[in-house]
């Protein structure tokens, strides 16, 4: 009697540590990776804000500032990214991310998208500094780049 | 005992019988639409602000392609995954040869020409709102689209949900023809509701849902949802928690730029597509209405 208690006690003892453990492994440490492409896509949104509040005429057009701003933006869209989306680091796979596991799934078409947005960000780059009819006109295209990869890759909020 | 038993069944036969004559298909004569005339040109205003292509187009169509209505799209829920079907202008694979009364009966009673209840992943829950003159201008421009062969593919969806009779008990409990917003309104803010609650159908994603999949009203109208295909979620609309100005909700319809200059993904990007064709003052209007959230309980 008292053998089938304890057994079943282990039994159940055993069971709840392979819960914990089971628990624990849905929950890794989160990926470096995922920290420095979120990193990168603030710095986007910074450089993107100085240019829209231009572009909205809610600050006054500087050539100069637009022209940084502007240029920065072109140096991010075009760093190697191909570090920053390990397997395994998709919003299936792991918590603190919304990058949608059909990313991995469709990689020709992101780095199409990419290479979209780096043009556009090109154009950005260009334009910026001339004044502020072309700044204007080089925004929209760069919202669509970004949001084309948002659209398609990216978990709703 | 025995006579017992047959009286009960035979009971049980009429009540089921009532009950599936009480909820069946409804459909409305042609009266409803007497004396209007089409306006394709107004109809195609409407075809935007209520979104028909962006569930009706093929699977990630661009662009021009994005006016063939040919279906396809899936629609995934914890009822079975729904697929949009073919709405464009073709007679035999999609619905050139409906009239402006069965287009009507569709989209205010969720019933088709053929006398079936549509689930309501087809947001006529929202779309009931809409008024005879729009939805008589929105059949006259569907017939200027592109037609197209594709046959709509079957939804998949498991039982009980798959019993479409289930769906007019359904209709009698979530079925709402009056505004959500009531009250004093603003001229701007009653265009905004036109828009946000009839023919944008925001609800069907940003207002919690109730076991059986009835949008919730009152103080939950608007306050965000999970996302019924599994992943993340739908902001919640409503002041506080939306605190954005007027300008800048203006703004993310327009550029899809949020005040962070995060810009817009998943299918709101679809929504903002849309949104940056209308008049600016529908834009305006519709942020006018979001500012005058939450109802009260």
């Amino acid at each position: 009697m008292r053998t089938a208690r304890s057994l079943a006690l282990g039994l159940a003892g055993a069971m709840l540590a392979a819960t914990v453990v089971t628990a624990d492994s849905h929950a890794p440490a989160p990926s470096p990776a995922i920290k420095a492409r979120q990193a990168q896509m603030q710095l986007y949104a910074f450089n993107l804000g100085t240019l829209g509040a231009m572009a909205q005429e809610k600050a006054p057009y500087d050539a100069e500032v637009a022209s940084v701003a502007a240029k920065n933006l072109a140096a991010l869209a075009h760093l190697d990214g191909s570090l920053l989306w390990p397997a395994g680091t998709d919003a299936d796979s792991v918590e603190g991310t919304r990058a949608l596991p059909d990313i991995w799934a469709n990689f020709p078409d992101v780095a199409a998208k990419a290479q979209a947005l780096q043009e556009a960000a090109d154009v950005m780059a260009d334009a910026a500094g001339t004044d502020l009819a072309a700044l204007q006109a080089a925004m929209g295209p760069l919202g669509g780049a970004c949001g084309a990869c948002h659209k398609a890759y990216r978990v709703p909020d | 005992m025995q006579r017992f038993l047959i009286r009960v069944a035979l009971l049980g036969l009429v009540a089921v019988a009532a009950g599936l004559w009480i909820t069946r298909p409804k459909a409305d004569g042609a009266e409803v639409l007497a004396g209007l005339t089409a306006d394709a040109g107004r109809g195609e205003m409407v075809f935007t602000a209520a979104g028909c292509a962006s569930c009706h187009m093929a699977p990630e169509a661009e662009g021009e392609a994005r006016l063939v209505l040919a279906g396809g799209q899936s629609f995934p829920s914890p009822f079975g995954s729904f697929t949009a079907p073919n709405i464009s202008p073709d007679p035999a694979e999609g619905i050139g040869d409906w009239s402006a009364l069965e287009l009507w009966n569709a989209l205010h009673h969720g019933t088709s020409p053929d006398g079936q209840h549509y689930y309501p992943a087809f947001p006529y829950a929202s779309y009931i709102r809409m008024e005879p003159q729009a939805v008589v201008d929105l059949h006259a421009y569907l017939q200027t689209l592109p037609a197209d062969a594709t046959p709509s593919a079957p939804h998949a969806v498991p039982f009980p949900f798959n019993i479409r009779a289930s769906l007019g008990g359904w209709k009698m409990l979530f079925l709402r023809p009056g505004w959500v917003m009531a009250g004093d309104l603003t001229a701007e803010e009653a265009r905004g509701r036109v828009l946000a609650e009839a023919m944008g159908h925001c609800a069907e994603c940003h207002s919690p849902r109730n076991a059986l999949g009835g949008t919730k009203t009152g103080a939950d109208w608007l306050t965000g949802a999970p996302n019924p295909a599994g992943r993340g979620s739908f902001p919640n609309l409503t002041p506080p928690a939306l605190d954005w100005s007027q300008d800048e909700l203006v703004e993310y319809f327009t550029s899809g730029f949020t005040p962070e200059y995060d810009v817009v993904g998943g299918h709101m990007a679809h929504v903002v597509e849309n949104l940056a064709q209308l008049p600016e003052s529908d834009r305006a209007a519709i942020a006018a209405y979001l500012k005058r959230l939450p109802l009260d309980g």
